[in-house]
């Protein structure tokens, strides 16, 4: 009985999952970053080369308008030098003063310069915290509960799954590549079947490939594969998304601990000031 | 205050009988610690503190954020990310507000299905349900209105989908949707009224939370066998109840504390859980989101919003015989609403003479149900609007009405009661092993 039961119950989440899964929902690999779970850390080296793909290859199209360049040499971030930083705010393009409504030159507490217009792309200053790959299992979101919300992985991904078109559109979609993790871009009509239900698992984005192997030379001499920039990349884009990531962990470990600390203390008060009224000795 | 009796406050020196004579607040806030407490109240007893502990950390927190906010739609979202970013300590502030108010639905959910089992609804204590559920339906104006503030993604179209709900009334609809948007669309004057609101709001809701301890401290509270307190005399009194300070404050604050840090834990690791990420992308009018769905805490009544569709054939026979007026739009915004009236009117729909569901043998499993059907409901609500789901979000809506309006008035008529305890030290004793006094 109990084992029909369980089948049953199995059946009908079973059910559920593939009617969530006609929606055409693209995979996204879970990938190990240093900064994930609770005692997770910004690697700095790390954030230095993902800065240094950022502003090599996607600055070109993106902006940061939300992060100021000056947290770049603050703790817990890439933390480059104060001076070298006012000097690439500098290079950067020019800002409207505030004040006096003329163009000057950017300053290290201006933000990151925006970019908009044709064939620009989306802010990156939040999008890995506005982008979320883990859903599952069925929708409930547990599986962010182990992986995180996936904003990293999803960029992650997004750089490293562009592929051939597939066999039902061979020509594609005019300026758009075809990627298997993106999710909602276009989807031309002879990759739909009869119910307009994509038969493919990614879709069309309109980023050009941004990565080749040797794109760049890291300053600090790591290969620069694909892989390793767009792992950099995501972790950078992590920072400029959270950039008060570890200052967040610390006050939770301070506030379980401390609140733990409380939690025992009036236990034992508890205990202590019922005991008579429960009929025990102390 | 009257009800069980107790020691009253006695100014004893020079100066605390003057200020008695004139204004007796000690008297006021001594009664009201010292409060007679039933002592056999169990674990389920301790969320009302939570709930006053979040009322006030959500105004503490909100006060310092205002202090960082700017309600306009050109700068709302960048006033966030600076609060983010730049004010000391603001991510933190902010990430406690956000994930605050979901610490104040989880125990408000526990809080009112509390008192639904233990039957904490009846006479005498029905004005103070009735407060409970008005705190309640202004905890989830206040809520909404503050995950407008942000004006994210979310924010925007979250706050065009609920007030669209008003504008599916008949006739007047799109008056009043306009009246509460200020213009016809959500814009800035919609943002600075809900801002206006949002602060308003919480001290209409630390007012009511006042007049709720004001009537149960009348009444007495209930407790888990539903055997009121003897009040006969002081002496008999005190033979079932202890008073508030200490045992019931430590109690009390222990699970505070416990709460606390589970609470600090997803601040601390995963405060972006309960949170959508579309709202990390600044509203844009012209972009509506793949799902536009609510905060978590609204999903079981967005779900009874959505379950009557127009096929449903309730939704049918009602569009016919009021030729029409009545559309499923307009059905599912009476459902929703009259969702949570249903529950304000338990006290009257439930003919039981027990109060504790524990010794309501058929109620026990109806109630069970009805629980299981609440989370059923909030999954369902998050879930999109083809396939099964329609389906589980109609029998769940049904029956959450039906155990309202059907069993609850039924089972009091049908059931045989199990025995009680004759008082409450009887029950308090039989927990602990003491021998009767």
């Amino acid at each position: 009985m109990k084992k029909l039961l369980i089948s049953a119950a199995s059946a009908l989440v079973l059910g559920a999952g593939s009617a969530l899964a006609s929606g055409g929902a693209a995979h996204i690999p879970d990938y190990a970053f240093s900064f994930e779970g609770p005692f997770g850390k910004f690697d700095q080296q790390q954030l230095r080369r993902g800065f240094q793909v950022y502003r090599e290859v996607c600055s070109a199209c993106h902006g940061m308008k939300f992060v100021p360049l000056r947290t770049l040499s603050d703790e817990g971030g890439p933390q480059m030098d104060p001076a070298w930083v006012r000097a690439f705010a500098a290079e950067q393009d020019e800002i409207t003063d505030k004040e006096t409504g003329e163009p000057r030159a950017r300053k290290e507490t201006d933000m990151f310069p925006t970019r908009t217009g044709d064939g620009m792309g989306p802010d990156l200053s939040l999008i890995a915290k506005n982008r979320a790959a883990f859903h599952g299992p069925y929708g409930t979101g547990i599986a962010q509960l182990v992986q995180g919300i996936g904003g990293p992985e999803y960029i992650h991904a997004i750089l490293t799954h562009f592929e051939e078109n597939p066999e039902c559109a061979p020509d594609g979609i005019d300026g758009y590549y075809y990627n298997t993790a993106f999710p909602n871009g276009g989807i031309p009509d002879s990759c739909k079947d009869e119910h307009g239900a994509s038969t493919v698992p990614g879709s069309w984005i309109a980023m050009p490939p941004p990565l080749a192997d040797d794109l760049i030379e890291y300053e600090d001499g790591t290969p620069a594969t694909v892989e390793q920039m767009a792992e950099d990349a995501s972790a950078f884009l992590m920072w400029a998304a959270e950039p008060k990531m570890m200052a967040r962990k610390n006050m939770g470990f301070t506030a379980v601990l401390l609140l733990g600390l409380l939690t025992v203390l009036l236990y034992l008060t508890n205990k202590r000031i019922w005991a008579p009224h429960k009929g025990k000795h102390v | 205050m009257a009800g069980i009796p107790h020691d009253h406050y006695e100014p004893k020196t020079g100066a605390e009988q003057w200020l008695h004579k004139r204004l007796p607040i000690v008297g006021l806030i001594y009664d009201t610690i010292m409060i007679p407490t039933p002592k056999n109240l169990n674990w389920w007893w301790i969320w009302g503190i939570v709930l006053a502990f979040c009322l006030v950390l959500q105004i503490v927190t909100g006060i310092v954020l205002v202090m960082h906010y700017t309600p306009h739609v050109d700068l709302a979202f960048a006033s966030v990310e600076h609060i983010m970013r730049d004010v000391n300590g603001g991510w933190a502030i902010r990430y406690i507000h956000a994930n605050g108010a979901s610490l104040f639905f989880f125990a408000v959910y526990i809080h009112i299905f509390r008192g639904l089992f233990y039957g904490s609804y009846k006479a005498p204590r029905e004005v103070t349900w009735i407060i409970g559920m008005v705190i309640y339906l202004a905890m989830m104006g206040t809520a909404f209105m503050g995950y407008v503030l942000p004006w994210g993604q979310m924010s925007f179209w979250g706050a065009t989908v609920i007030t669209g709900l008003f504008g599916a009334i008949p006739g007047v609809g799109p008056s009043i949707q306009a009246w509460l948007l200020g213009g016809p669309a959500v814009d800035n004057a919609t943002l600075n009224r809900f801002f206006s609101l949002h602060y308003l709001l919480p001290f209409v809701i630390a007012a009511l939370v006042a007049v709720h301890i004001w009537a149960f401290h009348t009444t007495g509270n209930n407790n888990p066998t539903g055997v009121e307190v003897r009040r006969a005399s002081k002496a008999e009194a005190e033979k079932d109840t202890l008073p508030f300070w200490p045992y019931f404050v430590i109690k009390d604050l222990f699970a505070l504390a416990l709460v606390l840090v589970v609470f600090f834990a997803v601040v601390g690791f995963m405060p972006n859980y309960l949170g959508h990420p579309d709202n990390y992308i600044e509203a844009n009018p012209l972009s509506t989101p793949a799902h536009i769905v609510p905060e978590w805490y609204f999903l079981p009544f967005y779900a009874i919003l959505r379950a009557f569709t127009a096929d449903v054939w309730a939704v049918i026979l009602v569009n016919k015989i009021t030729f029409g007026i009545v559309d499923a739009k307009f059905f599912g915004v009476i459902a929703m609403f009259g969702a949570i009236i249903a529950m304000a009117l338990a006290p009257w729909l439930d003919t039981s003479k027990v109060r504790s569901g524990q010794y309501r043998p058929m109620f026990k499993w109806w109630f069970y149900l009805l629980a299981i059907d609440f989370v059923v409901l909030m999954w369902v609500g998050a879930m999109p609007t083809d396939g099964i789901y329609p389906y589980i979000s109609l029998i769940g809506a049904t029956y959450w009405f039906a155990y309202f309006f059907v069993i609850l008035p039924l089972l009091g008529i049908i059931e045989k009661p199990l025995p009680m305890p004759a008082t409450i030290e009887e029950d308090f004793n039989s927990h602990y092993g003491n021998p009767a006094e």
